[in-house]
């Protein structure tokens, strides 16, 4: 059966998702299932019947970038932008749940979404800004 | 951020096959038959042999020994036979089981050891690939001027660039248009060399088109000439376009990695600390294939000595040939391999003088009026000690040196220890390389006034589109706003030279910054333009220059600074018009209960010349930490019969956000008068520190030696929990 990500990327043209390992290792496909932060390469398209998804693409785009996108462009927390889309994914899951994380806290949060080209440093000041400018948007 | 970014395998074409490759399945044989098994409907396949190729069966590099497709003779395992399209993706990888290959096995060497006995020769006469000999004063004396002679020999293993896009080429032929290749690449001009020698098409006839690329750390310098190559025949043959995307495991089974190594260190030193000679022997393992390794080996061969003064040195270097897939291009080129060793030696000697480490590093450090090994005179005003009291400040170094002393003695499971690594990275291509490069930059002006860069130099996260555009809005005297980068696509942009070396910023930057100039004074002589102007103004000049002309373009080739000259015969002279200085210090634990050892500091101190953009600079030094960390503690790659065994990021380790220290960047900055805006080589530079700062850290933290890259768990548990010893260094 098809794997989540093919019917994104092939069926549906939403090649924001990026496939790194197809084995669940890397997170370069990480969307949210109903909310959940999940790789989709690993899940059947059958698993996800009925369910929302969301991917970098419904995050922002251009003159309405989210937050957590302008946080990126902002600290360097973007190289070459393949581990990217999954990394934004995976940090509006987190903020969703945890509005303020530490420095632990994100860490944890990040951890199944490997990135070869910023060593994290840059992505940790990401994700403490998208923090910061989230909870300026919400006064 | 949008998720726009189109990369190769977001890309598709009408009518698009895709292909797949069958691979040896052996290390080294003869192909007596290949048999098309099956279950499969071959007819519906394009299916592509060594003998389609229209020119020669070459991926063109240095020497003509690389093969596209194997027809004869396997000289590794993953090595590329057969290639195969059909429309229909999942159907390959059946197709590709379906096809068998019989061989007349023959025998193969796997060790640099292996290699060197000639027992059994698999390369040239005696499975060497190239040898250097680099001599400065005079060894043989230098040796009754010492108060000890200290030895070593230090290990590197093989690093997976594990870029986190894969490998990947569309290709596209048709008579009338020639062949276009779009690719995730670094080099666009070294696969059209190679296409058009595979091809026997006119260079005018052959297009290669950088697209997105996630990443590439030199992983993507030579390694695209052959998949753009694979996906080239294919589509040539079928006459319709072709993508090939590699799957991780086996962009990780059949792609180049870091060389391994194997250097061994005999050095003279006085009771007061002064080095007064050494003897270096470095092997590279190579792989199958001579590729790359003749440069890689230039490279470790001139940063061996370090960045000290040696009156009297000789190194002696060699790359072997192993039945593995080559090795290649990787983030540093050599040098982490022997500046690993020679900055694990400087803490062995001082250890044995009983001196500190930074102590022995002081008395000897290269100072401006001294020579290097290659008898280049300093002449910048180097100042390594201050590079090294700042690092020694900003790391606490003595108070923790002591602190960790008292520590350790009370605390069984866990020991902490700090250590540094003093080192320089050459910028540029080796030796003479810039001036056989020759590159050529130009500018030109759109239709809307914008002015916009020329290049070959191509983006793979490192921050050059950024860069150049900076450097060339700088030298306009306009808004960034106002530049952009041309496309990365041969027919457009002229050869600039690769995108490696730690060439782009100071040696490209410095071409587009004197072809931005040239647009200027074209400006400023028609008059279109006053000597003050604004944005704007520059614009609306440039918008009418273009319209009356037809069009402004300016061009820069390349010119050795003064003075920098290399002697190719002699091996000897001004290596790298520029290097940069860095002094790294890493804080570890080494916890006796996981034996696992964790970064808990590093502190990255250098100078790289004027440092052009902060963000992007200090992202290059964290990234390259980053890897360094991996290769020294993570990253393993588990060899069997010269292949592969750990192809998965499952059990490939690399380092998560996890594992990474607070990484502390900080710059000196000198500007270099014949870099862009003062700029030097930077992305290179940080792979060479952490591997040795983190074994000296933890030969200080438990006081065993260990002078092998990667230390796992397993080795620290052989040593530190069931006390083997610690391997003896063979005499050389």
């Amino acid at each position: 059966m098809a794997r989540l990500l093919d019917v994104l990327r092939c069926e549906l043209g939403l090649t924001g998702t990026k496939e790194g390992c197809g084995e669940g290792e890397c997170g370069a496909c990480s969307v949210l299932l109903n909310g959940e932060l999940i790789n989709s390469c690993l899940v059947p398209v059958a698993q996800a019947d009925g369910a929302e998804i969301e991917t970098v693409e419904g995050l922002g785009c251009d003159e309405r970038l989210h937050a957590v996108q302008r946080a990126f462009l902002e600290c360097g927390g973007a190289q070459c932008g393949m581990c990217t889309p999954g990394m934004l994914v995976a940090t509006t899951h987190l903020l969703r749940k945890n509005p303020q994380p530490d420095l632990e806290a994100i860490r944890e949060g990040l951890n199944g979404n490997l990135c070869r080209c910023t060593g994290y440093i840059r992505i940790f000041e990401s994700v403490e800004k998208a923090a910061r400018l989230s909870s300026e948007e919400r006064g | 951020m949008c998720g726009r970014a189109q990369y190769i395998d977001d890309m598709s074409l009408p009518r698009m096959l895709h292909g797949a490759t069958v691979r040896s399945s052996v290390p080294r044989g003869r192909i007596v038959g290949i048999e098309f098994g099956p279950g499969i409907p071959w007819d519906e396949f394009v299916i592509v042999t060594a003998t389609d190729i229209p020119g020669e069966n070459e991926i063109a590099l240095i020497n003509h020994d690389w093969p596209c497709l194997a027809k004869d003779f396997i000289n590794h395992p993953e090595e590329p036979i057969v290639l195969l399209a059909h429309a229909d993706r999942h159907l390959l990888p059946k197709a590709v089981a379906a096809v068998r290959v019989q061989y007349e096995e023959l025998p193969a060497v796997f060790t640099i050891e292996e290699s060197e006995r000639a027992e059994t020769v698999v390369w040239g006469e005696d499975n060497v690939f190239k040898r250097f000999l680099l001599e400065k004063g005079d060894v043989d004396a230098a040796w009754a001027q010492a108060d000890l002679i200290i030895e070593g020999e230090y290990r590197t293993g093989a690093q997976e660039h594990l870029y986190i896009e894969n490998n990947g080429a569309i290709a596209q032929f048709t008579s009338a248009q020639g062949l276009t290749v779009w690719g995730s690449l670094q080099c666009p001009f070294y696969v059209h060399k190679s296409l058009v020698k595979l091809t026997g098409l006119p260079e005018e006839k052959v297009r290669i088109v950088q697209m997105e690329t996630g990443g590439a750390f030199g992983g993507k310098e030579d390694y695209p000439s052959m998949i753009g190559a694979h996906a080239a025949l294919l589509a040539m043959k079928a006459g319709r376009p072709v993508k090939i995307v590699y799957d991780r495991a086996e962009d990780m089974a059949a792609t180049t990695k870091r060389h391994p190594s194997r250097t061994r260190h005999r050095t003279a030193v006085t009771r007061d600390g002064k080095l007064v000679g050494a003897e270096i022997e470095i092997t590279l393992d190579g792989g199958a294939y001579s590729t790359l390794s003749s440069t890689v080996l230039s490279r470790a061969t001139i940063h061996a000595g370090g960045p000290y003064y040696w009156p009297n040195i000789r190194v002696q270097a060699k790359a072997v040939a192993t039945n593995c897939p080559p090795h290649g291009a990787f983030r540093g080129f050599g040098a982490p391999q022997s500046l690993f060793a020679i900055e694990r030696h400087m803490d062995h000697i001082a250890e044995s003088l009983g001196m500190a480490p930074e102590e022995v590093r002081r008395r000897n450090f290269l100072r401006p009026g001294l020579t290097t090994t290659t008898g280049q005179e300093i002449r910048e005003a180097l100042d390594l000690e201050k590079l090294t009291e700042r690092a020694l400040a900003e790391s606490d170094y003595y108070a923790k040196r002591r602190q960790f002393a008292r520590g350790n003695a009370e605390s069984e499971m866990k020991k902490k220890g700090i250590g540094l690594a003093t080192f320089l990275h050459g910028s540029g291509f080796t030796g003479s390389g810039e001036r056989y490069l020759n590159s050529l930059v130009a500018m030109d002006i759109t239709p809307e006034g914008k002015a916009r860069v020329l290049v070959s130099s191509t983006e793979f996260g490192q921050g050059t589109n950024t860069i150049l555009c900076q450097i060339a809005a700088e030298a306009l005297g306009v808004d960034y706003e106002a530049v952009e980068m041309g496309p990365p696509d041969t027919s457009v942009v002229p050869n600039s030279g690769p995108t490696v070396a730690s060439r782009t910023s100071m040696v490209v930057g410095k071409l587009v910054q004197s072809a931005a100039y040239g647009l200027k004074q074209t400006l400023l002589a028609s008059e279109l333009l006053a000597e003050e102007y604004t944005t704007e103004e520059f614009v609306t000049a440039a918008r009418s220059y273009v319209a009356g002309h037809g069009a402004l373009r300016a061009e820069s080739r390349y010119n050795a600074p003064p003075g920098v000259f290399w002697d190719d015969d002699a091996y000897r002279g001004e290596a790298y018009a520029a290097y940069a200085w860095a002094v790294y210090v890493a804080e570890v634990t080494v916890d006796l209960t996981t034996c696992g050892v964790t970064v808990d500091d590093f502190v990255a101190v250098q100078e790289v010349g004027r440092v052009l953009n902060p963000v992007l600079a200090m992202g290059q030094i964290e990234g390259g930490v980053a890897q360094g960390i991996g290769w020294v503690l993570y990253e393993n790659v588990v060899w069997r019969r010269g292949r592969m065994a750990n192809n998965q990021m499952t059990n490939y380790i690399i380092p998560t956000s996890q594992d990474i220290p607070p990484i502390r960047v900080f710059f000196e900055e000198k500007p270099f008068g014949h870099g862009a805006y003062g700029a030097k080589g930077i992305g290179e530079l940080p792979m060479d520190g952490p591997a040795p700062a983190i074994l000296n850290a933890v030969a200080h933290a438990t006081g065993k030696q260990f002078d092998a890259v990667p230390l796992l768990a397993e080795e620290m548990y052989r040593r530190m929990v069931v006390h083997e010893a610690e391997p003896e260094a063979p005499a050389l």
